[in-house]
């Protein structure tokens, strides 16, 4: 597994330390006020990154989201935001309003998409984005564009088989592309054991000729090591690389789920230990780039922000009826 | 006899068919420890084992082309789909494979298997958790497409489906689960597919559908009634094969027809119901066949007001029926 060790050499100054911490915090907070508004009967439906924000930050800072393009999954918050999709833009989605620049209130929750935030529109039938992100990787080699896409899935959908045949498009025409697999062991309620037989989803990508490397979610910057490395491989034109990041899952599935049938609170428990929000909180503290002040501040910032983002989506009108017949063709 | 909801009655057929055959299998993302999403196969993997009910990997693909491999086989496997919006990474192994295999084996082979899969909206699913995709598969000659719209079709029906020697997709309307209650005898019976059910006799209109829109239906005419509209419904119960006599009968007694259904307008079941009527009855009706359907956008919004405009509810199928009669 990667680690952190090489911090030091990966070029990453005080601010962008600080960056990451913010949209890992920012996350986490934006996630636990959905459930708030779910409880209230003000959204129907919440899917979380809650325990997956280190995976999602980690991979997010080491892109460029002014030329790189991503192609993510239902719990990507954490790259959304990074890439520039703001709390209300999240809350306006969340809410189904007119103004939701996702789908303007058409697709569930959570299915983002930005064209200006280089964010490619996801449905729901998994594993479906990662053959548009070879595709849009394609098109970027085609043109000589100096630029990656990043797509992700969790590991339950590697076993789809676009996963693979996408896989191994992208090996054969060596696309400048990240595939990022957010294993937080359950799909739904499916322990990892009974969806595959091997332990690392990175093993995957050797069958199609491309590297496959495990990081742990908890470590955010060890997870931004790797993709750098990844996006400098396809800068290159050297082709795909698979990252496997170990991670976790805290809520249920979504709103709809009750995990308590197939995850004990102890295995919870022992996964919250292992919080990249903490652990980073914690690192930060320990190299002085951090103290209580800053945190207290940092929090009261994020606190506004949420409020400001779900105050502004509640007052925000729904989409008129008439818009349904909008947008089936170019017109 | 027992009160059961729709939901229970399929838990429960389930249950008796396992207990009844033991080559009969369940399996599916997440139907085993959790039960299902919905909670249908729920104690079934208590009850008869991992090896009968079966978590099985996420990938739609492989569900039904082992499903087809298991039955060729001499098992009689009855895959779950999670969401109906979800088969189409499946749709290459049902159309091409498990439709043509009695076909193109000159008779030798055999799929005797049933997709079971929740469909429909008006749940707040959005997209992807809508869908209704029936006439995708009542296109295909090979294979059999039943709706339940009871709680006591829901038993008939998918014992029939089990029982069956070729594929059957028996599709569930999610907003039906839990709402609709009957009574569900506790013995084995069979409803046969293709056999419509005239639920209500009537003599000025006939609504033709399937599914949840029955009981729509029926609460549209129950506000005619007071009207003085007298409104006969016929449930189709399978959409593939068609009961063409019911059809036929029903637009010969009151000589105007409302088809309608939850599915896009175009390409919908009912296009087809109007063409044999067209064929086969044309000089007994008194207007034109009216289409109540889905509207023709890619699918159903998340949105509230826009997952509203989309629906076909009791207050549209009233109107809708009201002008007819009125023609
Ligand atoms: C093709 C398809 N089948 C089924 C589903 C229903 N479904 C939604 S998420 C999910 C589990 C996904 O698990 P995983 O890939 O491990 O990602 P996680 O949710 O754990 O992050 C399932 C089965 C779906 N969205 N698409």
């Amino acid at each position: 597994m990667a680690g952190s060790d090489a911090l030091y050499g990966l070029g990453l100054d005080t601010t962008k330390i600080e960056t990451m911490y913010y949209y890992m915090v920012l996350s986490r907070a934006l996630d636990e006020r959905m459930w708030i508004l779910n409880r209230q009967g003000k959204s129907a439906f919440v899917i979380s990154c809650q325990g997956q924000e280190g995976a999602q930050v980690g991979v997010a800072s080491a892109l460029d989201p002014t030329v790189d393009w991503v192609a993510p999954y239902y719990r990507d918050l954490g790259v959304v935001l990074y890439f520039g999709m703001t709390p209300r833009e999240i809350m306006l989605g969340q809410m189904a309003k007119a103004e939701d620049p996702s789908s303007g209130g058409r697709q569930m929750p959570a299915h983002y998409g930005h064209k200006k935030r280089h964010v490619l529109t996801g449905s729901s039938p998994v594993a479906t984005q990662v053959a548009h992100a070879a595709g849009m990787a394609l098109a970027f080699k085609i043109r000589s564009e100096a630029a990656v896409v990043m797509t992700s899935l969790g590991e339950g959908s590697t076993n789809q088989g676009e996963f693979h045949e996408a896989l191994n498009f992208a090996a054969v025409h060596r696309l400048p592309l990240i595939v990022v697999v957010e294993n937080n062991g359950f799909a739904i309620s499916v322990p990892q054991s009974k969806e595959m037989v091997v332990a690392d989803v990175a093993a995957k990508a050797s069958g199609y000729g491309m590297p496959g490397i495990v990081v742990r979610g908890s470590d955010p910057l060890g997870v931004h090591q790797a993709t750098s490395e990844a996006r400098n491989r396809a800068l290159k034109g050297e082709g795909p690389t698979l990252i496997e990041i170990k991670t976790y899952r805290y809520t249920p599935h979504s709103s709809d789920d009750d995990d308590r049938s197939y995850k004990t609170r102890e295995q919870l428990q022992a996964e919250k230990d292992d919080d990249a929000i903490v652990l980073f909180r914690q690192w930060m503290l320990d190299q002085k780039m951090w103290d209580d002040e800053r945190e207290k501040a940092l929090n009261q910032r994020v606190r506004n922000e949420v409020d400001d983002a779900t105050d502004y989506a509640e007052a925000a009108p729904y989409p008129d009826p008439a818009t349904l017949w909008e947008h089936v063709y170019h017109s | 006899m027992a009160v059961m909801t729709y939901l229970e009655a399929i838990r429960e057929t389930l249950r008796q068919e396992l207990r009844r055959d033991d080559r009969i299998i369940v399996y599916g993302e997440d139907v085993g420890v959790r039960g299902g999403v919905f909670r249908v196969t729920e104690g079934l993997q208590a009850e008869f084992g991992e090896q009968r009910v079966i978590d099985s990997p996420l990938a739609e693909a492989a569900i039904i082309g082992t499903a087809i491999g298991a039955a060729v086989n001499g098992l009689r496997p009855v895959p779950e789909i999670q969401f109906s919006d979800f088969i189409f990474p499946a749709i290459n192994q049902i159309v091409q494979e498990a439709a043509r295999i009695r076909y193109r084996s000159n008779g030798t082979f055999g799929v005797p298997m049933v997709i079971r899969a929740p469909f429909g909206g008006g749940v707040h699913g959005a997209l992807y958790h809508s869908q209704s995709v029936e006439a995708f598969f009542a296109h295909v000659p090979g294979l059999k497409v039943v709706i339940p719209s009871t709680p006591y079709d829901a038993k008939g029906l998918l014992a029939a489906a089990i029982q069956d020697e070729d594929p059957v997709l028996y599709f569930e309307h999610k907003a039906a689960y839990r709402s609709l209650k009957g009574d569900v005898p506790d013995e084995r019976y069979l409803i046969p597919i293709g056999k419509a059910d005239l639920k209500r006799p009537g003599k000025h209109v006939s609504i033709i559908t399937y599914g949840l829109m029955v009981s729509y239906a029926l609460k549209a005419a129950e506000t005619l009634d007071k009207e003085g509209i007298s409104v006969e419904i016929l449930d189709l119960r399978s959409i593939r094969p068609l009961d063409v006599e019911a059809i036929l009968d029903t637009a010969k007694k009151t000589g105007k027809v409302l088809m309608v259904h939850e599915d896009n307008l175009t390409g919908g079941i009912g296009g087809e119901v109007s063409a044999l009527i067209a064929e086969h009855a044309l000089f007994y009706l008194d207007a034109p066949i009216v289409r109540l359907a889905g509207p023709d956008v890619p699918a159903m919004p998340y949105s509230p007001p826009l997952e509203h405009a989309f629906m076909v509810t009791p207050e549209k199928i009233t109107e809708a029926a009201r002008k007819l009669a009125k023609f």
